[in-house]
């Protein structure tokens, strides 16, 4: 299996490398600084060893691989569908993506704007690269209580779905129910803990957006960890 | 293979008559598909009433019977309308019609006029003649005109003088209006009194149509006549109008006769404390009440509002009727589309509650409103309310900052946005 891969790794990597000295006036790519870039994706993504799924798919061995096609990740339909149309993850198909992932695959879930400069894409996609084999750093958690000085006993807090439910009515008025992501951040099918660690943060104002702080602001402690639990059911739509 | 096929046929029959009488005794046993399902009836399809019909319908899985009555076939929303007077959206993009709440929910949808409302016997009379019977009624009526409010001026004059305030073929009105201005003309909005529908909304129209007139008719003016000392957004407003369009948009308070305004749609003028102007176009905005079906139910006060319940939405005049959105009287929510889309998901878990046993929460409200200034420069207003046993309270928000920079205006324009497309299918599915 090993043998098969490795060789057509190689010639990927051959056809990939003159593209991107073109792509980037001529600078080789530079992994450790994708590494650094990494940060604006690491709030919903994992990458490196033990990576979990968590908002986002993990980004371990990417290349090569159809879009949308993790068995065990719930993707929206959008991206299923690009896939199955034929989306591959490139060098190309990744530069175009987080250049403007909602123009590539219009309705993902994906919360990001894009990454305008080509010299920091070309760099992302490098250290995404080397994110394959077996000798891969440690993943770092998406978020952590400790990062917004949060009360770790916040997360293990039950929460009553059906009272998520109803108090969820209020976050769908602008956040898309089926989970799509338009100008506004998609909240369906996040990990609970995650959920509860940005609720929290804003209602402590530690991430800033002042209509998200003063809806958290409300909310108590068992309130959040009901529409943690309400929103990481699977979405009903794409 | 025949016998077999026989058999087959035999089971089959034998399991068809078996599950039919099972249906039947099933029938009779569940209130959810006989005659004694609890009836819903919803009148106005705005962003109160189809959000409740749609709640209410969605959560109860069938238990209600839930009848809306709309007279339109398409709704074409007052949000963002103006967004299309600026040419940053399309008509077609304001229009939503009723039929995935007919397919997708099971709500009977009927397109007429409500008429009357028979309390003691619980029925809704329509126009075109037909009598509904409710457990709990809805009323979402939206607006009205108070008759008599700017002189000079009534419905009957609505094309020479648009109100464009409920959003339709007005609106296109208009925007036509503006389009065929002469070079150098004058727009003139006689803009409402407190309370009246979307705070911002008059203003974010003067943004609108100063946009466009910058663009095809960078002389013209705009006069707004204004009855209020202050309005929503001022601050905000006013900096963008200063920075996008300077010197052209003049309003004239109560200070300066803004309350003493009378119109004269045959000459095209506008009487402002006496002084005589001639204007190019006129959009009156009156003065409101309750959409008149609230006030033929003799649910309103002599303000012509219907006040009710914070807790359910309930109207103080008769508990088998809520009230939502502009058309009720509830405190400090502003009369949007967004408060009307809050109140019914709360009225709509009250009703489940009465008529089916559900669980019922503690009421809490929420608005949130942007507004349009120019390209890319949008800013917004939230807050959260309580309900208490006099009114709906309003327990903090927020608003823009003058001042912010290009980037955060860009991005609550683009959120702007997001709300739109998820706001329309929360309330029409």
């Amino acid at each position: 299996m090993t043998g098969f891969t490795k060789p057509a790794g190689f010639a990927m990597l051959a056809f990939a490398l003159p593209f991107l000295l073109l792509a980037t006036g001529a600078r080789a790519a530079d992994a450790e600084r994708g590494k650094a870039l990494y940060q604006q994706c690491k709030r919903c993504h994992q990458a490196g060893r033990g990576a979990k799924h968590r908002i986002g798919p993990h980004l371990n061995d990417l290349f090569g691989r159809r879009a949308g096609s993790l068995p065990d990740f719930r993707y929206s339909s959008a991206m299923r569908k690009a896939g199955a149309g034929g989306l591959i993850w490139t060098d190309e198909s990744l530069d175009a993506f987080v250049a403007n992932p909602r123009k590539t695959v219009p309705r993902s879930r994906m919360s990001y704007d894009g990454m305008a400069a080509a010299g920091d894409r070309a760099d992302l996609v490098a250290w995404l690269r080397s994110l394959s084999g077996s000798r891969l750093p440690a993943a770092e958690p998406t978020m952590t209580a400790a990062e917004y000085g949060l009360d770790p006993r916040l997360l293990t807090i039950a929460g009553d779905i059906e009272y998520g439910a109803y108090l969820g009515s209020e976050c769908v008025t602008c956040h898309h129910a089926d989970g799509a992501q338009q100008g506004i951040p998609s909240i369906v099918g996040w990990p609970v803990e995650d959920f509860v660690i940005t609720l929290q943060a804003y209602k402590h104002g530690k991430r800033p957006h002042e209509a998200m702080q003063t809806i958290a602001k409300r909310l108590s402690d068992e309130e959040i960890a009901s529409l943690a639990a309400y929103f990481a059911r699977p979405a009903d739509g794409p | 293979m025949a016998k077999k096929k026989n058999e087959n046929r035999g089971m089959s029959r034998r399991r068809f008559l078996a599950s039919t009488a099972a249906t039947s005794a099933a029938l009779w046993a569940s209130p959810i598909l006989g005659q004694g399902r609890p009836r819903v009836v919803v009148i106005g399809g705005g962003a109160g009433g189809a959000t409740a019909a749609r709640y209410i319908a969605k959560d109860s899985k069938g238990a209600i019977d839930v009848t809306l009555v709309e007279p339109s076939r398409h709704y074409y929303s007052c949000f963002f309308s103006n967004l299309y007077l600026g040419g940053f959206r399309t008509f077609a993009s304001i229009g939503h019609t009723y039929g995935t709440l007919a397919s997708a929910y099971g709500i009977n949808v009927v397109h007429d006029w409500a008429v009357s409302v028979d309390r003691g016997k619980k029925t809704v009379g329509l126009a075109g003649g037909g009598s509904l019977a409710y457990d709990r009624l809805v009323l979402s009526p939206g607006i009205d005109f108070r008759e008599g409010s700017v002189r000079g001026w009534d419905l009957s004059q609505q094309n020479r003088m648009p109100h464009a305030y409920k959003a339709g073929s007005q609106t296109q009105l208009l925007k036509a209006q503006v389009a065929a201005m002469r070079q150098g003309g004058v727009y003139c909005m006689v803009a409402p009194p407190n309370p009246f529908r979307c705070p911002p909304g008059p203003y974010e129209r003067i943004s609108m149509v100063a946009h466009t007139l910058k663009q095809s008719n960078p002389t013209a003016k705009i006069l707004i006549v204004d009855p209020k000392p202050k309005f929503s957004k001022q601050g905000l407003f006013e900096e963008g109008w200063q920075r996008h369009y300077p010197g052209m948009i003049e309003r004239v308070g109560p200070d300066f006769g803004g309350d003493k305004v009378e119109v004269r749609p045959g000459s095209m003028e506008v009487v402002i404390d006496g002084e005589v102007t001639k204007v190019d176009v006129c959009n009156v905005i009156p003065a409101q009440q309750a959409g008149r079906i609230a006030a033929v139910a003799g649910v309103t006060n002599d303000a012509g509002w219907a006040p009710v319940v914070p807790h359910t939405m309930q109207s103080r005049a008769d508990e088998n009727i809520h009230v939502l959105g502009d058309a009720s009287q509830q405190g400090d929510m502003p009369k949007s589309g967004f408060s009307a889309n809050s109140q019914a998901k709360v009225c709509a878990m009250a009703v489940r509650g009465a008529l089916t046993g559900s669980k019922v929460f503690p009421a809490r409200f929420r608005n949130t409103c942007w507004s349009l200034i120019a390209t890319d420069d949008g800013v917004k207003v939230g807050a959260n309310y309580q309900a208490t046993d006099e009114k709906i309270a309003s327990t903090g928000g927020f608003i823009s900052k003058t001042g912010e920079s290009a980037e955060v205006r860009k991005a609550t324009y683009e959120e702007s946005l997001g709300w739109y497309a998820a706001f329309s299918k929360d309330l029409f599915g």
